[in-house]
């Protein structure tokens, strides 16, 4: 995803939801801050899988701030690319690297 | 062929986490999601995301599933097609379906999809039924595709676009409810009912699905899983009806293991129908709880 990134947002702070922020940074990298009420059981596998989707979607340059309310993995891969895919502007998203 | 039961049809929207993750624990015979009038038009895309990857899910492997699209003169419907059909969905229901031209231009995409795909699932489709116009042209519609299940009475956009509203004795669906039903089975595809709305009227509700059974509706859209329970044992059958299932089955085994060509219960001839009829009341009763899976 080459296209320059803006910040956007997706999701909400209900209970099995996930309240994704993108904020675009100056310098090369993806930071990932996370708040979740598993963190002490599924902290780092939460951080693996945001690190992974943002990868898959070809970003670079970006802060993800996750506040995650107990979601299901689906759910958290769903919030992180909707707020990726706003933050782009893109409106056609390429499914096939977002299975 | 035997026919799939599909007596509740559960509205999920797309843009409520809980109830996308949830729906499948309550057992409704198909849950379906929607993008289309429950979700607000800055939740389109997140809606579509979220439905994308619960259709995936292993939750929902073993449950039909069916998506409410978007229309697709509306920006939305094509990118929820594409999402959806990639995800593997059963059903599309196809809202505001007037004529049988809405249903060819929504099949002519879909098949344009699946060959894109190339993974071989033959998507069906659910043509909903919400306007004069689309009562008019029932018999057309549910004989235009092959690809079509069944179809459904959307009553709320029906009732506005008859210049009134719904009321508990619904004399204002009567005509609509005829027509659609035998639209559908002259075609011999599914008829599936309107949702009743009021969630705390357990009464109200279960006198409709008496009447709609009674007219052969095979079953009904509902908004709430509460009303699942009562909608199932509504159409569960009848102690007689199962014993007079059981007797027909059996005459046919023994029919078939003695090698008669013809099959006789009490001196009355039982042909494929009726055996089919026999089958049905069975699988009802199975998924009513009325009998074990095994029996």
């Amino acid at each position: 995803m080459s296209k320059k990134l803006e910040t956007a947002h997706a999701g909400t702070l209900e209970s099995s939801d996930a309240f994704v922020r993108v904020i675009p940074m100056d310098e090369k990298g993806i930071v990932i801050e996370l708040e979740s009420s598993v963190e002490e059981i599924y902290g780092d596998a939460i951080r693996a899988l945001i690190l992974e989707t943002a990868k898959a979607m070809n970003v670079d340059g970006i802060k993800l701030l996750v506040q995650d309310k107990g979601a299901l993995d689906y759910v958290i891969k769903a919030r992180v690319q909707t707020a990726i895919l706003r933050a782009s502007g893109d409106v056609k998203p390429d499914w096939s690297v977002l299975s | 062929m035997k026919q799939k039961l599909r007596r509740s049809m559960l509205f999920v929207p797309g843009s409520n986490t809980g109830m996308v993750c949830n729906a499948f624990i309550y057992k409704p015979d198909t849950v379906m999601f929607d993008l289309e009038d429950s979700v607000a038009l800055s939740e389109k895309d997140s809606a579509r995301m979220m439905v994308f990857h619960a259709l995936q899910h292993f939750t929902y492997k073993n449950i039909e599933t069916a998506v409410r699209v978007n229309p697709l003169n509306s920006p939305f419907g094509l990118l929820d097609l594409e999402a959806v059909i990639r995800a593997g969905v059963d059903i599309i229901r196809l809202p505001k379906t007037d004529t049988v031209d809405d249903v060819l231009e929504m099949e002519q995409e879909i098949a344009d999809i699946e060959n894109r795909l190339g993974h071989g699932k033959k998507t069906m489709l659910l043509a909903a039924i919400e306007s004069a116009l689309g009562v008019v042209n029932a018999v057309d519609i549910a004989r235009c595709s092959k690809r079509l299940m069944g179809i459904a009475l959307g009553a709320e956009d029906f009732v506005r676009d008859l210049h009134t509203q719904r009321t508990k004795e619904g004399n204002e669906l009567m005509a609509a409810r005829n027509q659609i039903l035998l639209a559908a089975r002259a075609a011999k595809i599914g008829a599936f009912d309107s949702v009743f709305s009021d969630v705390k009227d357990k009464e109200g509700f279960m006198h409709e699905v008496e009447y709609i059974k009674g007219l052969g509706f095979d079953g009904k859209s509902l908004i709430n899983p509460t009303q699942i329970p009562w909608l199932h044992n509504a159409f569960a059958p009848s102690k007689k009806d199962i014993n007079w299932a059981i007797e027909v089955l059996e005459a046919a085994k023994d029919a078939k293991e003695r090698g008669l060509g013809v099959i006789s219960l009490d001196g009355k001839m039982v042909d494929a129908p009726v055996i089919l009829r026999a089958e049905w009341i069975m699988d009802l009763a199975r998924a009513s709880g009325v009998l074990g899976e095994d029996q």
